[in-house]
């Protein structure tokens, strides 16, 4: 299982890439291997407004449909479209399968390091 | 192959007799410009084609069924065979109320066994299933807190264990959907829970649905402060009756502080499902709810006649007439003939059965929330079987399809991750209970012995292992002759 130490992480396994006040949004490698496979995933709109720990986004496996949150307030200037025709592509590579992109974040929840994330997947699976 | 696949231009039928009438021909711009493409198939074709289909599928009548949280217990042939009266059945929803007083009889006792079993005051048949239950029960919340003037109560609680339809349903209501965690044992987190309703929000609570007891098959013990912190904050509480199998003639919904419920005929009461039902989903209410309800409830007149009469406030139409009437028909039939003890040996009977199967399987599967005693259903997680082997709940499922077992509901609730509920029903005899453990356990042999062959079962079934993932990415719903 990877995780990427130039990333971000949250409690919700999302990953957060912040560039100065933009933020990327996705799920983490160990999200996508305990939803197994995705079979549709439902995003916002660009212009949307995301709010910090509430619901942006829905993805549907096999297995579930989960809700996914976001790590950021701001406002949506990107979607990654091709994730609504491909979204095995989440499978496939889940740090470079971006869901969306934030711009004007003024705030964010609290993130862990990938070194602290590591920690926190082992001690949920006990 | 597809009906569809079997269709020769030409071939059919005669079902209906000469048309003895005068023909009519609609306008043009009324009638399609190609015929519909219906499959052209001969009688006996088609008597073939659904046998085999039938043969190909697996029913209660074939084997044993214990998906979890669906109740699939045997459906006496007796209730088909009422419901099959002439009286029930050559009647028209329009005719005059006292020519069909034995039907209107059939809905008034309905209402009294089903008052008496969950504790409540009034019922309406009107919802065709759950979820449709929950929708028209949450319509009546919201026309009670409507008509006090309470606009601001547009949320709902619902617990992170509960059935997706749950917030599904008060999404459609037009309420917002508040999470509540489940705590160590599985059961909704009271503090967590009072916490909530104590704060500002509290003002906006509509109610909390709850499943009792909850999809890990516990019953909850808190459950009266649970509606008691509902109520206070000025809430009402909604009894989601998908496990009512487990404490009928024990416990009642009512007594528990809940305030309106729906019950699925089609599962606890023995009437058919699976195969599209039809269902039924009659919701019930405590008597301050009770002039919302939707429809026409019986009551006698001063005439001692039985008549339709519209609930003074009532929310509208769920759905014409009467609901699924013939389903409830088969419910009384079933209720009439168990008796009120027999509807109590039901529920003991369907609890000891899943005991008795999580007893002798928790030396080899790890039980969900280390639970020592279940109800009607207990909840296995195969994390570590998983984590041991590599063969999933899925692929054990997969593995008792060749051994003619349904498999048990998998991958639900969420809060377990390599979940398999198994609810056996009280239909089930020992010996059947016997055969379906070791077939359990000796699949649990099998993970550690020869996992492939775990990963490719099914392989005695019609069909092998399906692609579920193309099905889902890439459905094909249509027939094209291509």
């Amino acid at each position: 299982m990877e995780f990427r130490t130039d990333l971000s992480y949250t409690k919700t396994h999302e990953w957060v890439l912040l560039e100065g006040d933009t933020a990327t949004i996705g799920i983490t490698d160990y999200a996508q291997d305990a939803l197994g496979d995705i079979v549709f995933i439902n995003l916002p709109e660009e212009g949307d407004q995301v709010e910090m720990d509430t619901v942006f986004a829905d993805v549907e496996s096999v297995k579930a449909v989960s809700d996914i949150y976001s790590p950021v307030t701001g406002t949506v200037c990107e979607i990654n479209e091709e994730l609504m025709d491909s979204p095995e592509k989440i499978n496939e590579s889940a740090y470079d399968a971006w869901f969306i992109k934030v711009e004007g974040v003024t705030e964010h929840s609290d993130f862990m390091t990938a070194e602290e994330y590591e920690a926190f997947v082992e001690s949920e699976q006990e | 192959m597809l009906i569809y696949e079997k269709s020769r231009k030409g071939r059919g039928c005669q079902l209906l007799p000469k048309c003895d009438v005068e023909e009519y021909t609609p306008d043009k711009a009324h009638l399609r410009e190609e015929a519909p493409k219906l499959p052209q198939v001969s009688e006996v074709d088609i008597s073939r084609h659904y046998s085999e289909l039938s043969r190909k599928a697996h029913g209660v009548n074939d084997g044993f069924y214990p998906l979890g949280s669906c109740t699939m217990k045997y459906n006496p042939r007796v209730n088909e065979k009422t419901a099959a009266l002439a009286g029930f059945t050559a009647i028209h929803p329009l005719q005059p109320e006292h020519t069909v007083q034995g039907c209107l009889q059939v809905l008034e006792e309905g209402e009294k066994a089903l008052n008496e079993i969950t504790g409540m005051d009034a019922f309406t048949f009107q919802p065709a299933a759950g979820a449709h239950g929950e929708f028209t029960g949450l319509l009546l919340i919201k026309a009670y807190h409507l008509a006090n003037g309470d606009t601001q109560r547009t949320k709902i609680i619902v617990p992170d264990s509960a059935h997706g339809t749950n917030p599904a349903s008060a999404v459609m209501a037009g309420m917002s959907v508040i999470n509540v965690d489940s705590d160590q044992s599985g059961c909704v987190d009271v503090d967590k829970l009072r916490q909530l309703c104590e704060s500002e929000e509290g003002k906006e609570i509509a109610g909390l649905m709850l499943t009792n007891p909850n999809t890990a098959g516990l019953f909850d013990p808190n459950i009266l402060e649970i509606t008691d912190i509902i109520h206070s904050c000025g809430g009402q509480v909604y009894y989601d009756g998908a496990n009512l199998n487990a404490i009928m003639g024990i416990a009642r919904p009512g007594d528990m502080g809940f305030d309106c419920v729906h019950l699925n005929l089609h599962k606890t009461f023995s009437t058919p499902h699976g195969g599209g039902g039809p269902g039924a989903g009659p919701v019930g209410c405590k008597e301050h709810l009770a002039g919302f309800l939707p429809g026409k409830v019986v009551r006698k007149g001063e005439d001692g006649a039985l008549h339709l009469v519209k609930p003074e406030k009532s929310l509208g139409e769920m759905k014409n007439f009467y609901g699924n009437f013939l389903v409830v028909v088969k419910a009384l039939t079933y209720i009439k003939t168990l008796g009120a003890e027999g509807i109590r040996n039901a529920s003991e009977n369907a609890v000891l059965n899943a005991n008795y199967m999580m007893a002798k399987l928790r030396d080899k599967y790890d039980i969900a929330f280390d639970t020592k005693i279940c109800m009607h259903e207990f909840v296995m997680d195969l994390s570590r079987l998983l984590k041991e082997t590599g063969v999933s709940a899925m692929d054990i499922a997969k593995g008792l399809l060749d051994h003619g077992i349904h498999p048990p509901t998998m991958y639900f609730p969420l809060t377990v991750h390599e979940a398999l509920m198994v609810e056996p029903t009280e239909t089930e005899s020992r010996e059947t209970l016997d055969w379906a453990i070791d077939v359990f356990l000796s699949l649990y042999e099998k993970a550690y012995s020869d996992p492939e062959a775990l990963h490719r079962a099914p392989e005695t079934t019609p069909v092998g292992r399906l692609d579920e993932v193309g099905a889902a990415r890439h459905p094909v719903l249509r027939f094209t002759e291509e």
